[in-house]
């Protein structure tokens, strides 16, 4: 019942996450941040198996420390997303695979900025947006619709604020709020929170 | 004692003194400082204290039922782990033991090791740690660690499937929708220490009215800046009685 979203633009990515923590019928937390900072300007958004996604977008970010530490320098989105889909991939194969969709938002000096798909059976692709859990369903017609590679980062937000208005009228979980936050030269930014108000 | 003295040995009580806080000594005279008898239930609460800034009252109710027989009607559902770390068991009460007494284990070696007390962010991802090695292989355990740190009055989470989250307010086990209910209609963020202490027990109050498998009594403690007191211990039959009598 999670919900991800990311619209990348010419020279920024916003992505955006709902808060809520569910446990079978219950939602345990209203303030939960699904967004895992990988390093200056990178972030993995994880929803999915309840223990899974806090476990492997952890194991992720602190590998990717370990790779600064070592090399002196961090990796690039696309590099992180492929180590990412790697490590994914092998879980996959193993007694103890992760249940975790992700997407990976960053931005590259050379490359500009990237925004990555991957779901649980580790499929990788690059994507201009992208969204995850049933809201995809109903929201990735409005991104085709809307969507345009050089929108604005105005558009770009008013682009979220109508994909959290269907989610509103016609998706049958409520989700309160959203952490929104965008990526660009200068790094992480945090917006300000939207919220689809009282349902 | 020549050894001892060149060892660093030191005697249980003199650690002891170190580690409790001097005003709290005469309360807990443990040999095990891990303890889950009946005898350490009734703890008073100590007097002309008043009640600090922040509360997190945490309370259980405590019928422990074992498969299709109610085993006892006077389990105590709070773990206490150390003076200042409390953890509630829902789920397998074997699991719920049986981990968060190596969790004691490991907040007290932590503390001999490194001569500070362990921060409830930290203990609680020790017990999340332990579960994510034996996932899906049948564990039950819903539980929340409670405490008080450097950084203040602490709540967390922890569940068999490894999930971890903080916040500050939660209701576990099978009976959590209800309390769920009574809980969230009363619950305000500048609530005095007593109101806390009745919105807590009418939340398990009516939650064990309504859960066919839970019962007993409502166990209630209090995690304050000094370590936890127990409240009270309440007849969940006697509570619902009379907060019947107030609505009719």
């Amino acid at each position: 019942m999670e919900y991800l979203v990311g619209i990348q633009g010419p020279d920024f990515v916003l992505v955006a996450a709902d808060n809520v923590a569910a446990s079978s019928i219950l939602q345990m937390k209203h303030d939960q941040d699904k967004m895992f900072k990988l390093s200056e300007k990178i972030l993995l958004l994880c929803v999915g198996e309840a223990g899974d996604t806090a476990q492997f977008a952890e194991y992720i970010q602190k590998n990717l420390q370990l790779y600064k530490m070592r090399n002196g320098y961090e990796l690039s989105p696309s590099a992180a997303a492929n180590f990412t889909r790697k490590n994914l991939a092998d879980y996959l194969r193993s007694r103890t695979p992760y249940h975790v969709n992700l997407l990976l938002a960053g931005y590259d000096e050379t490359d500009g900025p990237g925004l990555y798909y991957m779901d649980y059976l580790s499929s990788l692709s690059k994507a201009p947006f992208a969204a995850h859990g049933y809201g995809a369903f109903l929201t990735l017609s409005i991104l085709d619709q809307h969507y345009k590679p050089d929108l604005t980062r105005e558009e770009a937000v008013d682009l979220l604020k109508k994909c959290i208005e269907e989610l509103r009228k016609r998706f049958i979980v409520n989700l309160p709020s959203f952490t929104v936050r965008l990526i660009d030269k200068e790094g992480i930014h945090d917006l300000e929170k939207l919220s689809s108000g009282a349902k | 004692m020549a050894l001892f003295q060149v060892t660093g040995f030191k005697h249980y009580a003199e650690l002891r003194a170190q580690i409790l806080p001097s005003g709290q000594t005469h309360l807990v005279d443990r040999t095990n400082h891990y303890n889950f008898g009946t005898k350490t239930q009734e703890f008073a609460v100590p007097v002309g204290v008043d009640p600090s800034s922040f509360l997190k009252s945490c309370d259980r109710e405590g019928g422990s039922s074992a498969g299709r027989y109610l085993a006892s009607n006077d389990v105590n559902k709070v773990i206490e782990i150390n003076p200042y770390l409390l953890g509630t068991m829902s789920g397998s009460a074997a699991d719920c033991q049986y981990w968060e007494r190596l969790l004691a284990k490991e907040c007290r070696l932590y503390r001999l090791r490194n001569n500070h007390r362990i921060s409830v962010a930290a203990a609680s991802k020790l017990l999340s740690n332990m579960m994510v090695g034996y996932r899906g292989m049948g564990l039950s355990m819903g539980s929340m660690i409670c405490g008080w740190d450097k950084e203040g009055p602490g709540l967390y989470y922890v569940d068999d499937n490894a999930t971890r989250l903080s916040g500050c307010m939660f209701s576990t086990g099978c009976g959590s929708s209800f309390a769920y209910g009574v809980v969230d209609s009363g619950y305000r963020e500048d609530m005095t220490v007593e109101e806390a202490y009745e919105l807590g027990r009418r939340g398990i109050a009516h939650a064990t009215h309504r859960d066919a498998y839970s019962g007993g009594f409502v166990n209630m403690y209090h995690m304050r800046e000094d370590g936890w007191i127990k409240v009270c211990k309440e007849d969940v039959s006697e509570l619902i009685h009379r907060y019947r009598k107030g609505m009719f």
